[in-house]
């Protein structure tokens, strides 16, 4: 299985990530991280392929991907 | 002893630069200093180094903060409108500790002004010239041979002290020929490897900039330059006296001016009087103390200059009203006569008997 | 387990101060990763530029000195001329580039520095406020063009990449963009190759990269990168303007 790591202090919630998952697998969440944003969260980690596409898309360079 | 040759002040600038090592050349075509881009686009590949005509003094300038930035000794040179671009970068380099040589062959303004020579940047050299609180060396020979000598000497002192350094001439310095004595400096051009932007190999990456947006970074920074420019002036201030005991009443005046009012001086001291004759050769730093120093003897002044009026308010500050302070100007278009200098002292000498 | 993403080593680890969903950082990351895929970091001296993107010495591991607005590639020029076996790269904004700097990027390519240039086309000054910029759309309202760019007031929208690409010391030149994976690896790729046409002595490699500016446009960061494929790329096509291969730049 993939994995995915997430610096959720970096994220901005900007949801581009979110937009282009082509399975589905993030979402903003509820908390706040220090910047005052909802950071993203794997909600479907069993559908994560991998692909790196949210990483590619992260103007902010949130995730690690490894498989 | 090296030989002499008869040189133009322009070409004794560009063999200074030569002489002091100056691979980099980057400059656009105004008159009347072109022989220095003529002579240096034929010297510069030859010995490894660049010439890049630029598309305006703007480019030029920043051509030269880049270079700068790199730590290679480099130049530009341009006259009144084309330093007057220049000053975006002069206030960019200054800001970021950049040094370079800027030369200035003053020609007349404002405006386009006209070609013939003329003192009327001596306040933009002199205040910084473009925007915040900086100042840069500024350096005003008199002779062909101070045109070489002090080409050198600013390249050293703009390294030195990290900020940019100007030969501050005029069209009459620059065109005309006098005989020069070439020379090579023996002093090893100063280590800038602890600055420097060389890319970040071994070391922590560097930022050359003038942007401080932190708290209380700013004021810091130009707090900072403000001590480090007290210690130029304490030290680097030149500046040639020529004042008996004694003395009726003193010349202020640099560059071409000086040489005119010189010839004046000369003529009246031949006939018997005891003039005096004081001459900055670096007009920032100025010589606040000298001239004090001279004033508090009680020793009038006469400042000669080749515009309506700018370093007489330097001598003003350096006297704070000890002694009295006149002033000789000459716009464009028009160089004065040792005469006319003559009479203009003899008639501040009558007044006074 | 084999790493598919993860940071490029020359960007540093830091956050970005840029506004939620502004590409500026995915364009950062991409120029981090041709910086890292080809070696250079030891050696680069890059000019920031005026804009957004000034903090470019916070964020990449690189030695930077700072330019005046619009002369970044005279500064480079300075750089390289003086230092030709350092790889120098500039990053400008469209204000910075496409204003006030115009004749020193036009000159600068028309000379053939072999440098690399990174041109962020987001239609504003973004820095500032989001003033027209002379990239900004037809019809766009901005803060200095309240009811909208009109053609008569304000002229058309400059095309550099096709402008610059007519000049002989440009080596490659390409506007790409990056607000979709597809765009995004040909944004990748276009960079790489700025990037080797510096190193192969082919003179200047241009990449204009249309850019959102979710704060300044008004919008989310969502629609703001929906607005790059519905306005901008019909105005600013992508692709490949030029591209020299051989040893044709004399
Ligand atoms: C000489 C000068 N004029 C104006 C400015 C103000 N200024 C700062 S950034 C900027 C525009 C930046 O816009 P752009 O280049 O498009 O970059 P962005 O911020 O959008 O990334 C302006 C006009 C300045 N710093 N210097
Ligand atoms: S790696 Fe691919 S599948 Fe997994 S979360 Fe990211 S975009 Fe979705
Ligand atoms: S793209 Fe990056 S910054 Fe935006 S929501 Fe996803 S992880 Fe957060
Ligand atoms: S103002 Fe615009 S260009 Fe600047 S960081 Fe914010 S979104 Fe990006």
């Amino acid at each position: 299985m993939p994995r995915l790591t997430i610096h959720e202090d970096r994220c901005k919630a900007c949801g581009l990530c979110v937009e282009f998952c082509p399975k589905d697998c993030l979402a903003l969440s509820d908390k706040f991280n220090p910047q005052g944003y909802h950071p993203v969260e794997l909600v479907n980690p069993d559908e994560c392929t991998g692909c790196a596409i949210c990483a590619k898309m992260c103007p902010d360079v949130v995730f690690k991907v490894e498989k | 002893m090296a030989a002499k040759t008869f040189e133009k002040g322009n070409v004794a600038i560009a063999k200074a630069a030569v002489a002091a090592g100056c691979k980099y050349y980057f400059g656009y075509p105004i008159t009347p200093q072109s022989d220095i881009p003529e002579y240096l686009s034929g010297v510069l590949p030859g010995v490894g180094g660049q010439f890049v005509q630029a598309e305006s003094e703007i480019a030029a300038i920043n051509m030269l903060l880049g270079a700068g930035s790199t730590g290679k000794r480099a130049m530009t040179s341009s006259s009144s409108p084309g330093i007057s671009l220049k000053q975006e970068g002069i206030s960019y380099m200054a800001g970021s500790e950049i040094p370079g040589l800027i030369v200035n062959i003053q020609r007349s303004g404002p405006g386009l002004g006209g070609i013939s020579p003329s003192q009327g940047d001596y306040f933009q050299a002199t205040r910084g010239g473009g925007h915040g609180d900086y100042r840069i060396l500024v350096l005003a020979p008199a002779t062909v041979q101070e045109m070489y000598d002090l080409t050198i000497l600013a390249f050293e002192l703009s390294d030195k002290y990290r900020m940019p350094a100007m030969v501050l001439a005029d069209a009459m310095l620059g065109m005309m020929k006098e005989p020069l004595e070439e020379w090579i400096p023996k002093q090893a051009e100063e280590d800038k490897s602890s600055w420097a932007l060389s890319g970040a190999k071994g070391r922590e990456r560097r930022k050359i900039k003038s942007l401080f947006l932190g708290d209380g970074e700013l004021a810091e920074h130009n707090w900072k330059m403000l001590e480090h420019y007290r210690e130029v002036e304490a030290k680097e201030t030149r500046v040639k006296i020529e004042v008996h005991d004694d003395c009726e009443l003193a010349v202020v005046a640099f560059g071409s001016a000086a040489r005119i009012a010189k010839s004046a001086v000369d003529r009246l001291n031949d006939e018997g009087r005891n003039i005096g004759m004081v001459r900055p050769i670096t007009v920032w730093p100025f010589p606040y103390k000298e001239i004090r120093e001279l004033a508090e003897k009680d020793i009038p002044f006469l400042t000669v200059e080749l515009n309506v009026g700018q370093m007489v308010e330097d001598v003003r500050l350096s006297v704070e009203g000890r002694s009295k302070v006149s002033f000789a100007g000459y716009p464009p278009g028009y160089l004065p006569s040792p005469d006319e200098i003559y009479e203009e002292i003899t008639k501040l000498l009558d007044k006074k008997d | 387990m084999k790493t598919v993403f993860e940071r490029p080593q020359s960007l540093v680890d830091t956050s970005f101060h840029f506004c939620p969903g502004c590409h500026h950082g995915t364009i950062h990351r991409l120029v981090a990763e041709a910086i890292d895929e080809y070696k250079v970091r030891e050696t680069t001296i890059a000019a920031a530029s005026v804009g957004c993107s000034v903090f470019l010495y916070d964020y990449f591991d690189i030695d930077v000195v700072e330019s005046p607005h619009g002369r970044a590639p005279a500064v480079a020029t300075g750089i390289k001329r003086a230092n030709p076996d350092k790889f120098v790269f500039v990053y400008q904004g469209d204000g910075d580039l496409a204003a006030i700097g115009t004749a020193e990027i036009i000159h600068a390519a028309n000379r053939g520095e072999n440098i690399t240039v990174i041109f962020v086309n987001n239609t504003v000054y973004g820095m500032t406020g989001g003033q027209m910029a002379p990239t900004t759309m037809l019809g766009q309202r901005t803060t200095t063009s309240p009811y909208g760019r009109d053609f008569a007031q304000d002229g058309y929208p400059i095309r550099m990449t096709e402008m610059l690409a007519q000049l002989e010391g440009v080596g490659y030149a390409a506007r790409v963009a990056v607000d979709s994976p597809a765009h995004l690896g040909k944004a990748r790729k276009a960079i790489m190759k700025a990037f080797a046409t510096q190193i192969e002595n082919r003179g200047m490699g241009f990449v204009e990269v249309l850019c959102t500016c979710p704060t300044n446009w008004g919008m989310g960061p969502i629609e703001a990168n929906k607005r790059i494929a519905a306005e901008m790329i019909p105005y600013f096509p992508l692709g490949v303007y030029k591209e020299r291969t051989g040893s044709d730049f004399m």
